[in-house]
Parts: C-alpha cells; structure tokens; sequence
C-alpha cells in the first residue's frame, strides 16, 4: 500500500467534523434547519459561507421538510446537496425522504441520532433513523468523529455512483459523538475533491429515444416524480432495490479506495469486526458504543474469554452475506438496540441479524438488549454483564429471554 | 395487464417523463369553477396572488386577469378573498368545465 495522503490533526467534535467534511465535498447546495443535536453542523457550516469560504449557495427554510425539499430539487438539477437533522426534525422530513430516494437523487445527510418524543428528550439514541429504515436510503452509522469525518466524504463517492443513485443518510450518535471533542486527522481539501470529483449523471431515454442526463434543464424539459399507475410503479421500487443491491459493492470499494488515500479503513465498509475470527461469544452492535464494547472485549480477552465484537456499520443496505460469514460459527449472540420497535421481537437490528442467520445450518441462540434509550449512559459493567450472559447461554444453548432491557430500573 | 410494458430492467430510472409538465392539463376535474362579475372587480389582483395554482393570470396588453381553466382546480379561494366579492364559484356543465 502506497503512503497515505498528507494530513493535519484538528481537534473536533462530530458535528464540526462533518460540516468540514461537505466542505471539502464542495457542495453547491445546504438547505436545513437547526435541530440539536445537529446544530453545530449548520451552524458551522453557515460561517464557511459567512466567510466565503466555500461557493454553496445556503438556504436556510422554514423546516426540516422544506430543506429535504430544497435539496432534492437542489439534487435534480444537477447539483451536490447536502443537509443534517435529527430527531423531530427527520421525522417531518419523512415524506420526502422517500420521494428523495424515488426521485434518485444522491443527496447526503447527516443525522446526530436522538431520541423522538414524548417525552421530550433531546439526547442521543437511534429511534429517528431507525424508524427511516425503510425510506430508500443508504443507511451508515459511526464509530467516532474520525469516522463521521471519512464516512461524509465517502457517502457522495457512494450516492452519486451512476449504478446506485440513492441519497445517503451518515449516523453518528447525538452528544456522545456530535458534541465530543476527539482529535481527527483531516485531508486537505484539494485531496478529497480529487477523491470524490465532479458529481457525474445518470441518462434516462425520452420519449423520441434521445439519451439525456437526468437533470431538470430547460433545454431538455422534462418532469421528475410524476404518477406511475399500477401498472409501473412496482417496476420502479425494484429498480431502487437494484440500487441497493450496487450500493453492497460500492461501499466496499469506497471503503477499500479511501483506505489507500488515508490509511484509514472501517472493516469492509459494511461490517467491522473486533476479535471475532475465533470468538465463541460475540456483540453486534450499531454506532459510538461499539468504542466501550471493544474496551470490553481487550479486557475479557486478557481474561480468556473468547469475546468478540461484530459493528454493523450499513445497516441499508444490509451485508446479509457478511453477517453469516462471521456470525454463524460462534455459540452465542447478543444484539444491540439503541431504539425500539413497540410491539415487535426485539429491536430493529436484532430482527435484522436474527433473520439473516436462520437460513444457517447452524444457528447460534441469539439475545437482544435495548439500550441507552433517551442518552441513558451504557457503563462497560454493564456491557460486561451482556457477556457474562452470553458465557451462560453459550453453555446452556438456550435463551431464557429474548429481549432484554439494559440499564432499565425494573 | 397486456404484456406490452416494459421489464424493470428496460426502462429509465426514477419514473421519470421525459416532457415538460406545462403540458400536463390538471384542470379537467373541478367540480366548481369561478365566474366574475366585471363589474365589481377592480383589478386589484389579489385572487392573482392568493391562486394556490397560478391559475389566475394578469395579461398586461388587456389590463386583466384572466383564469386558465387548464389547470384551476375549482378551490374557490379567489372567491373567498376577493375583497369585492366579485367571484362566486358556480356548478358548471361537464362541457364547461374545461373552458
């Protein structure tokens, strides 16, 4: 591998590393409105513009559905978007959400994970974008600000790929991520906008069968997001399926194509793996507390335990091919859940993994722990605790209870 | 279904229609449409900006409003804000309608 590009270490918390990170993307257009945890984000950014130290044009709307709006057109134009929200805000973001995917349109987004009310909370856990799972985005979620820095920069190279075409949401834990301060290495700019270059367009054919860019120009009129009847429409979800699909391979070549340029990787671009090759135990989990769990695991590891960590870093489009490959040989599971699914089996990763795994000969018993809902710290003791039981369901084979509560006064 | 249209792998993405939606006439189903009295409109082209359409529009050359029934989907909130009451929405004729 060849030596990495020249870096400088800056000191800064998630939100500031993203919004230096569409800096060097050399977006045309950020339209958002502030929530927290995001906004250090959009604030940050609007003294670049302030400065004039970038050329994006800023639109500040009236709310979060405005801004998903303005970006998407912004996006369909031919333009480089990029917003951020949270919480409240990314559920009123929800309808366009989808006609942003349908409309394929390669906006990125970053989301300083909160909680949803009520009650009104505005600490960090994963209920806003989990409850997004379904919206056509790509979904990533980061481990540190370093990797909320990279995963920005990667998201364009990802969504704007001709053959996947899907807006990007980027994930990183409100507060424990978007308000800490940690050093991050930064490339310079003129570096990553090599990396990503000019934003490229896919074709769609007209009616005469003339190719021209999907691109809303008055040279080429043409109407973006019209009605598809009964008779289209499932066509057109299929082919966002399509997309997902290239987005599995993309990613991975994102990942391994940035790794050259920084010398930075994060697993295979979809999952991470912690000790896990020859683990007889192992956590999934998803984001910032993946950090505690790898403590955890070193200190287990000196123990003897044969502990490991599997961080689902895509969880849309799922890895469902690497999620067997490293899951199905150890004797037991745990999965993680920073949100809830009222009513459901578990939380939403967990029934990703534990369907992902059936069709294995061999099933190990898998257990979920909802955790740190509404910014509720998760100590190592009690992350420790989640191993120790997964020693005892190892040895048992059995599950006594599927779902747990992690923390929760009972 | 009749077996003409395309596989998903033919056809261009994101369902998009390679013309201008100017020509998309979305007038053609109102129930009401507004009528004005001429004589109690002053011009003030207050229905001209309220028109959630744009469907009221100001000709310079005639020094009027005119309504494009091509694409005025009946609201009646011309009617309701205009301040000399001179738009009243009617019931009209199916072959009115598009007019």
């Amino acid at each position: 591998m060849k030596e990495p590009a020249k870096q400088e270490t800056m000191a800064l918390n998630g939100d500031e590393a993203v919004a230096l990170a569409a800096k060097q993307c050399d977006v045309d257009v950020v339209a958002a409105y502030p929530i927290t945890p995001q906004t250090i984000i959009v604030e940050k950014f609007s003294e670049y513009v302030a400065n004039g130290e970038v050329q994006t044009e800023f639109i500040c709307t009236e709310s979060e559905h405005s801004a998903m709006t303005a970006c998407l057109a912004a996006s369909l134009t031919g333009a480089r978007a990029f917003t951020a929200s949270a919480s409240a805000g990314l559920a009123l973001m929800h309808e366009m959400l989808f006609v942003t995917s349908g409309c394929r349109a390669p906006v990125v987004m970053a989301v300083a994970n909160r909680a949803l009310s009520a009650p009104l909370n505005i600490h960090g856990d994963q209920s806003d974008s989990m409850a997004e799972r379904d919206s056509g985005w790509v979904h990533i979620y980061v481990e540190s600000s370093q990797e909320a820095y990279d995963s920005i920069i990667q998201a364009f190279k990802i969504a704007e790929d001709l053959n996947v075409s899907l807006p990007v949401i980027v994930g990183l834990d409100g507060f424990t991520l978007s308000h800490s301060l940690e050093n991050v290495d930064v490339l310079s700019e003129d570096t990553v906008k090599q990396f990503i270059g000019e934003r490229q367009l896919p074709t769609v054919v007209t009616h005469e069968g003339k190719t021209v860019p999907l691109k809303l120009d008055p040279e080429n009129p043409m109407t973006m997001g019209p009605i598809a009847f009964p008779n289209y429409y499932f066509e057109f979800k299929r082919q966002q399926q399509e997309g997902m699909n290239n987005a599995l391979r993309r990613i991975q070549e994102v990942n391994s194509e940035y790794a050259e340029l920084s010398g930075r990787s994060y697993g295979n671009g979809l999952v991470d793996t912690y000790n896990l090759e020859d683990a007889e135990i192992a956590v999934v989990c998803v984001g910032s507390t993946c950090g505690t769990l790898k403590v955890v695991v070193d200190e287990l590891r000196q123990e003897g335990v044969k502990a490991g960590l599997l961080r689902l870093r895509t969880f849309r489009p799922l890895p469902v091919e690497d999620l067997r490959k490293s899951l199905a040989n150890v004797a037991a599971i745990a999965v993680m859940d920073k949100s809830m699914s009222f009513g459901g089996l578990g939380g939403a990763v967990f029934c990703e993994i534990r369907h992902a795994l059936y069709d294995e000969k061999q099933h190990p018993p898998i257990v979920n722990y909802i955790y740190g809902l509404g910014g509720r710290d998760t100590r190592p003791s009690e992350l420790r605790g989640v191993f120790e039981d997964l020693i005892g369901i190892a040895k048992t084979g059995r599950v006594e209870k599927q779902v747990n509560y992690l923390g929760l006064r009972e | 279904m009749s077996g003409k249209e395309k596989s998903w792998k033919e056809i261009s993405i994101a369902g998009v229609c390679s013309k201008s939606s100017v020509g998309f006439l979305t007038g053609d189903w109102k129930t009401y449409m507004p009528v004005r009295d001429l004589q109690k409109c002053t011009k003030c082209l207050t229905c001209v900006m309220f028109c959630p359409e744009g469907a009221i529009k100001w000709q310079p050359e005639k020094g009027d409003i005119w309504f494009d029934f091509s694409f005025c989907k009946g609201c009646g909130i011309c009617a309701n804000e205009c301040p000399t009451k001179a738009i009243t929405m009617i019931l009209p004729k199916e072959e009115e309608k598009e007019k």
